[in-house]
């Protein structure tokens, strides 16, 4: 009876402590800035049906108690825009924004918010940026206010070569990827991991086609197939990943494997079809069919949009602002930025850290291969039939890299 | 370079510049007959593929390969009929923006009804797979199928221009429209059709471009530089012009891929010693493969340089 009492007591005492946090309640407005237009208009689109459908799944619950409001913004796709839309996004209030599509936003999204927040204290704001993978911008271009959700360049290629790395068939590479930022740091990674892990493997080929222009990339398979390359390593997306790997079909260049970093993104799968069924290779930290919550959640943005949600990163981005407001008992960017460095929480795939040293998120990555769905992966990828089946997952520490960043940190 | 790898890109080349032909023969023709740079052309090539999706779904690929530019070319004559038409008074600046407004209004349109990703626009049973084997790869019926349309296209088009009556009033409508018009023509009317026509021809390389390349929003962007460097070069209005430029920008796209060299490998062949401390390295290391495709527009402003009138063009102005 006594205990009964204690127990009473004691839980009473903690659901008042729990009422008593004083960000329980408040609004968390996240403005979102990326493409809503142009070229990548489809992958913006998704994105944030994404960031809106998952803020409605954490205002159901979350331990804060807060509300997450979405603002999106087009950035179409420039730095430029990006820090108008920026500059928009915070007379609207907003102190926390997001953003994933190209390196060159993201850092001029870092470089506005280290002047805003030096100019106007009280008034700082927060930068998660959840798909933006130059490993530049934990490195060099460090910032403070800079947290990435995403695995950079580096951490997906090491996975991807620690993979290749037992793969005895692989002989001869071939490199193709986009000339601008991404694809020349795709290329230069593969090349070092590559040399240090296979010494053996011969790079036949070190394509760079510019972004988004190549409507027929036939002749560029023309030129695979002569170099005698087995493995093709590539980081294209959108179209330019779609129409390589349907010209790849359509020559029957059936004995090369494609390694690539983004075959889930809208647009790919439906080209890539069941012509590519066990070739196509993608190293990601998700996969359509991780069991638990993302699941349902999966499933029920498949259901009201009758389209993929392949971008898990947001859950972990909403999970870790849930958990640092707990911790900091405040919605305060300041505070909140001290308790999320070097914070541990239960993402969607088990729990994850947010490295102090450079804001880089530590988290496991799977490589998985485009293949028939069914079984224990039912869900397929653009209704084709088909998904990215998981063939092998690496422990955070495997694909960990380290950095050089020497973080500033306001006083 | 050995045989294979020639024939293979050959093939590739020649497969391209068709598809390219097939876009810019409707333009240069509108272009000829109207004076009108229409530059909604390359929206009524999407519209042709995502009319084309929609069809093939209720009736089939072939009837909708029928079908498709048929509506097009009616979307494209009613166009003219009561918009072009009315902003023909007004010049050739109002007329440019007439067609310049549309291409952004399809485009939405298309994001409203289709939505913004790609569509699953496939290729019909017959039309999958390869044709032949040639070397160890394999060369799809798509593409030869292209090729084909491409053909039977510039043939009729060429005897309706040339052979029938409603050819010659064409063009001595182009020429007199006066005079044809004193005659008893329907000159308006022949300027619809010729438009529509035009119009048509974009929607019918949008059916069999869509589902051999990818259907989606952005399609009409990449190709909308490109079929006016076919048009310039070639000759404005020039239908021979327009087929020359499809298959020689078809082929220097295709074989400039292939070659590995760049200004950097030519100075160190001919003794002269370049490294990456020389002044100019990031522009001396490129290689050709890499500036592969903007080598049209360079062939373009040479044209505009040395040659204005184009390869066949007949304009001496």
């Amino acid at each position: 009876m006594n205990f009964a009492i204690k127990t009473v007591a004691a839980s009473v005492l903690l659901a008042s402590a729990g009422g008593a946090f004083s960000q329980s309640g408040e609004t968390v407005k996240i403005a979102w800035l990326d493409p809503l237009s142009g070229l990548m208009a489809a992958v913006g689109t998704n994105q944030l049906k994404s960031w809106q459908f998952m803020a409605e799944e954490f205002n159901k619950k979350n331990a804060a108690g807060v509300k997450y409001e979405i603002i999106g913004i087009d950035n179409k796709l420039s730095p430029q825009e990006t820090t108008s839309a920026l500059r928009s996004a915070m007379d609207q209030g907003a102190r926390y924004v997001v953003q994933g599509n190209g390196s060159g936003p993201a850092l001029a999204i870092m470089d506005a918010l280290e002047k805003h927040n030096a100019r106007n204290p009280g008034k700082e704001v927060l930068f998660l940026n959840y798909a933006a993978v130059d490993p530049d911008l934990t490195n060099s271009k460090c910032s403070y206010w800079h947290f990435r959700l995403d695995a950079d360049t580096s951490m997906k290629m090491e996975a991807l070569t620690t993979y290749m790395k037992d793969q005895k068939e692989i002989k001869k590479v071939y490199l193709i990827n986009q000339n601008y930022s991404h694809g020349h740091q795709v290329s230069k990674y593969a090349k070092e991991m590559l040399k240090r892990k296979r010494p053996d493997v011969e790079i036949v080929g070190d394509d760079l086609s510019p972004l988004a222009q190549v409507r027929d990339f036939s002749p560029y398979i023309a030129k695979i197939k002569q170099s005698g390359a087995d493995t093709v390593i590539t980081g294209n997306w959108g179209s330019d990943l779609a129409l390589l790997i349907k010209a790849a079909n359509d020559a029957g260049l059936n004995n090369v494997n494609f390694y690539t970093y983004y075959g889930a993104v809208t647009g790919s799968p439906t080209a890539m079809g069941a012509g590519a069924a066990g070739r196509v290779y993608m190293v990601a930290y998700a996969h359509a069919n991780l069991p638990g919550e993302i699941n349902r959640i999966v499933v029920d943005y498949k259901k009201k949009f009758n389209d993929d949600m392949y971008t898990d990163a947001i859950y972990n981005g909403f999970a870790m602002l849930s958990d640092a407001f707990v911790k900091a008992k405040s919605t305060d960017p300041v505070k909140v930025a001290k308790v999320m460095e070097g914070m541990k929480f239960k993402g969607f795939n088990g729990e994850v850290e947010m490295r102090k040293t450079d804001h880089q998120l530590q988290q496991g990555l799977f490589i998985t291969k485009w293949e028939k769905a069914g079984g224990k992966y039912p869900i397929d990828a653009e209704n084709t039939g088909y998904t990215f089946v998981p063939v092998k997952y690496y422990e955070p520490y495997v694909a960990s890299t380290p950095t050089s960043c020497d973080m500033k940190r306001p006083s | 370079m050995n045989a294979e790898f020639f024939t293979i890109s050959l093939l590739n080349g020649v497969s391209y510049g068709l598809l390219l032909f097939m876009l810019s023969s409707g333009l240069t023709l509108i272009f000829s007959m109207m004076g009108v740079l229409n530059f909604a052309h390359t929206s009524f090539y999407m519209l042709g593929a995502y009319f084309a999706y929609t069809l093939s779904g209720l009736v089939g690929f072939w009837p909708a390969l029928v079908l498709a530019p048929l509506a097009i070319g009616t979307l494209g004559a009613l166009f003219e009929r009561y918009s072009l038409r009315r902003v023909h008074k007004f010049g050739h600046v109002p007329e440019l923006l007439v067609t310049f407004g549309l291409s952004y209004l399809i485009l939405e349109l298309v994001q409203l009804v289709w939505g913004r990703s790609t569509v699953p626009y496939g290729l019909p049973t017959q039309l999958q797979g390869p044709l032949f084997t040639i070397f160890g790869t394999q060369f799809p019926k798509s593409r030869s199928f292209i090729m084909l349309v491409a053909l039977l296209m510039l043939i009729s088009v060429w005897l309706l221009l040339t052979r029938t009556r409603i050819g010659l009033v064409i063009q001595a409508a182009l020429k007199h429209p006066e005079m044809v018009q004193a005659l008893g023509h329907n000159v308006p009317r022949v300027f619809m059709l010729v438009f529509g026509g035009g119009c048509a021809l974009a929607g019918l390389a949008g059916v069999i471009g869509g589902n051999t390349y990818i259907t989606e929003p952005a399609m009409a962007g990449s190709v909308g530089s490109i079929i006016f460097v076919v048009v310039v070069v070639g000759g404005m209005g020039s239908l021979a012009g327009a087929f020359l430029a499809s298959l020689i920008i078809g082929l220097v796209q295709t074989f400039a891929v292939a070659i590995d060299y760049s200004l950097a490998t030519a100075l160190q062949g001919m003794g002269i010693g370049v490294s990456p401390e020389t002044f100019g390295w990031p522009v001396l290391k490129l290689t050709l493969s890499q500036v592969a495709p903007i080598l049209p527009y360079l062939f373009l402003v040479l044209i505009l340089i040395f040659r204005p009138r184009g390869l066949l063009g007949t304009r001496e102005d």
